[in-house]
C-alpha cells in the first residue's frame, strides 16, 4: 500500500508539488503561531516588568522596622521581587544620576540633609496583583511608618498595561484559531480537488471489487508523504528565517534569542510540524476519498 | 445463478428505466441482451453489480438477495461478477499488468500468486508482451483486452459485458466476441449487452430483447429483431 501511494505520487508530479506547497503554507501558519505565542508572551512579560510600586517610608521610620515590613511583604504570594533602597542609596543613586547637573546639585547643598526617604521597590507577578499587595499595606498598622505608596499615580498606567496585554493574549488566540482553521481549510480543499481527479479511479476500483480500505490507503499514504515534506521544508523555512532575523529581532527586542529560542525547541518545533502536516494529510485524504466511495 | 424478479428502476421524477423485468440465467449461460439505446440494458447490468438500486423487485444473485447487501460486503459479491464497460475503464496511471494486478492486491493476494495469475490471464487475452504499457500506448482492442482480463482475474462466476465491442472495429469486434466465447466455454456465465445485430444473428446464444424498459422477447436462439 506504501508503495501504491508512492508510485502515485510519482506519476502526478505537478499536483502533489501543488500539495506540499499549500501544506507547507498550512503547516508554517500553524507552527509560526507556536513561536508568536511565546515571543508575545516574552514582550508581555518584558513591558510587565517594567512595571512596579514603590512604598516611601516616613524619615523616622527606623530601618529595621522597614526590613520588618519588608519580611512581612514577601510573604504575600503575589510578590515576584523587593527591593530595599536606604535614604543613603537613594542619595547615591540621584548624585550617580545628576552629578553633571550643577543646578540639582546646588539645590541639594542648600536643603542641607538628605531629603531622600528609605523606599521598598515591589514587583508582583501579574499588573493586575497590584491592587492587592497595595491594599495589605493600607492596614493600619502601616500608617506610621509608611509615607506613600506611588501606586495611586501609576494606577492608570497599570491598568492600561494589564488591559493591553489581556487583549493582546486574547486577540492572539482568537486570530490564531482563525489562522490555523483557514490553512487547514485551504490544505483541506488542495487535496480534495487532486483527489477529485481520481474520482473516476475511485469508482473503478469499487466496481472491481476493491475494498475501502484497499482504496483509501494509497490516498492516505500519500497524504502522510506530502505532509512529511511540507514539514521538512517548513523546518528550513524556519532555521533560515530565524537565523536571518536573529539579529535584528535582538536589536528591536533584546533577550530574545529567536534563533537561539529556535534550537533550543528544534524537536518540539519539528513535532509540532510534522504532527500538523501528517494529520492534516490523513484528514484531508480520508474524507476526500470517503465521497467517491459510495459506489 | 442470477434471478431478476419483478425489477423496476424509476429514475426521479418519473424516468422508466426498467419497467417490471423478471427473468433468470442459469450458470455457464451465454446470454445476450438487446435493445436500442435507453431500453434498460446499462441499468440492468449496474443492478447486478449493485451500482444501482432498484425501486422494486428484488435481484437473487446465487439465492442471495443483492439488495441486502451491505457496503462493507459489496467488494465480495463485485469479485464473484467481473465487468466490462464500453469505455474500458482502465486506470490510466497505471500499466497494464497493475491494472490486473490491484485487483488481486485488493483482496490480499501475495506477490508470487498475483504475478503467476496475472500472466496467466494476460496469456488467454494475447497481451503478454504488453504488460509494461500504459492504457493510453494500447489500441481500443487491446484496452478491451485488458479489461476483460482485470474482469477474469478472480475467476468470476458471471462476466456482465456492457457493449464491449462499442468503441471497436469490426476486425477488433470479432476478437472480443471470440474471447468472451472462450471465457464461457471455460465455464463462466457471459451476459453480453450490444446493439450490433450481426454479433447476435452470428452468435445464435439465448437473447432477451428490452424495449422502453421492458422485456419483449426471450429467446433461446435468438435473432436481432427491432
Amino acid at each position: 500500500m506504501f508503495f501504491a501511494g508512492w508510485r502515485g505520487l510519482a506519476r502526478d508530479g505537478g499536483m502533489i508539488v501543488a500539495n506540499i506547497f499549500i501544506m507547507t503554507m498550512a503547516v508554517s501558519v500553524i507552527s509560526s503561531l507556536f513561536l508568536f505565542k511565546d515571543i508575545s508572551r516574552f514582550l508581555v512579560d518584558s513591558i510587565q516588568e517594567k512595571v512596579d510600586v514603590s512604598i516611601y517610608f516616613k524619615a523616622e521610620a527606623a530601618e529595621e522596622d522597614i526590613l520588618k515590613v519588608r519580611e512581612e511583604i514577601a510573604e504575600i504570594p503575589e510578590i515576584k521581587e523587593i527591593n530595599y533602597v536606604s535614604k543613603e542609596e537613594a542619595l547615591e543613586k540621584f548624585t550617580r544620576k545628576h552629578g553633571n547637573n550643577p543646578v540639582l546639585m546646588d539645590s541639594l547643598t542648600e536643603v542641607g540633609i538628605n531629603p531622600f526617604l528609605a523606599s521598598l521597590g515591589v514587583k508582583a507577578f501579574q499588573a493586575y496583583q497590584y491592587e492587592a499587595v497595595v491594599s495589605f499595606l493600607e492596614s493600619p498598622s502601616y500608617n506610621g511608618l509608611i509615607e506613600k505608596v506611588d501606586y495611586y499615580e501609576r494606577k492608570p498606567v497599570i491598568e492600561r498595561i494589564y488591559v493591553l496585554t489581556s487583549n493582546f493574549n486574547k486577540t492572539g488566540i482568537v486570530f490564531s484559531i482563525i489562522l490555523v482553521l483557514l490553512a487547514a481549510l485551504v490544505a483541506f480543499n488542495t487535496i480534495r480537488l487532486s483527489i477529485y481527479n481520481s474520482r473516476e479511479e475511485i469508482k473503478i476500483q469499487r466496481l472491481v471489487g476493491a475494498a475501502n480500505w484497499f482504496i483509501r490507503g494509497p490516498f492516505v499514504i500519500q497524504g502522510i508523504i506530502c505532509g512529511f515534506f511540507a514539514a521538512l521544508i517548513c523546518l528550513l523555512i524556519f532555521a533560515l528565517m530565524t537565523w536571518g532575523f536573529d539579529s535584528k529581532a535582538e536589536f528591536l527586542f533584546p533577550g530574545l534569542g529567536l534563533f537561539a529560542f529556535f534550537t533550543a525547541n528544534f524537536w518540539l518545533i519539528f513535532l509540532i510540524q510534522l504532527l500538523s502536516g501528517i494529520i492534516l494529510g490523513i484528514i484531508s485524504s480520508f474524507i476526500a476519498v470517503k465521497k467517491y466511495l459510495k459506489v | 445463478m442470477l434471478k431478476f424478479q419483478n425489477i423496476s428502476k424509476i429514475y426521479p421524477p418519473r424516468t422508466v428505466a426498467l419497467d417490471d423485468v423478471s427473468f433468470e440465467i442459469k450458470p455457464k449461460e451465454f446470454v445476450c441482451l438487446v435493445g436500442k439505446s435507453g431500453a434498460g440494458k446499462t441499468t440492468l447490468l449496474k443492478l447486478v453489480l449493485a451500482e444501482e438500486k432498484p425501486s422494486s423487485g428484488q435481484i437473487f444473485f446465487d439465492g442471495q438477495d443483492i439488495q441486502n447487501i451491505k457496503s462493507g460486503d459489496l467488494p465480495y459479491l463485485r469479485r464473484k461478477t467481473g465487468a466490462v464497460f464500453q469505455d474500458y475503464k482502465l486506470l490510466s496511471s497505471k500499466t497494464v499488468y497493475e491494472n490486473i494486478a490491484y485487483a488481486m492486491e485488493a483482496v490480499g493476494a501475495s506477490d508470487l500468486q498475483i504475478a503467476g495469475d496475472v500472466a496467466e490471464v494476460l496469456d488467454i487475452v494475447g497481451l503478454a508482451d504488453k504488460t509494461c504499457n500504459f492504457p493510453a500506448q494500447l489500441s481500443g482492442g487491446e484496452r478491451q483486452r485488458v479489461a476483460i482480463a482485470r474482469a477474469l482475474i478472480h475467476r468470476p462466476e458471471i462476466i456482465l459485458a456492457d457493449e464491449p465491442t462499442g468503441n471497436l472495429d469490426p476486425y477488433h469486434t470479432l476478437d472480443i466476441i471470440r474471447l468472451l466465447l472462450k471465457i464461457n466455454e471455460f465455464g463462466t456465465t457471459v451476459i453480453l449487452s450490444t446493439h450490433n445485430k450481426e454479433i447476435i444473428n452470428s452468435l445464435g446464444k439465448r437473447t432477451i430483447t428490452l424495449q422502453e424498459g421492458k422485456i419483449i422477447r426471450d429467446e433461446k436462439k435468438g435473432r436481432f429483431i427491432l
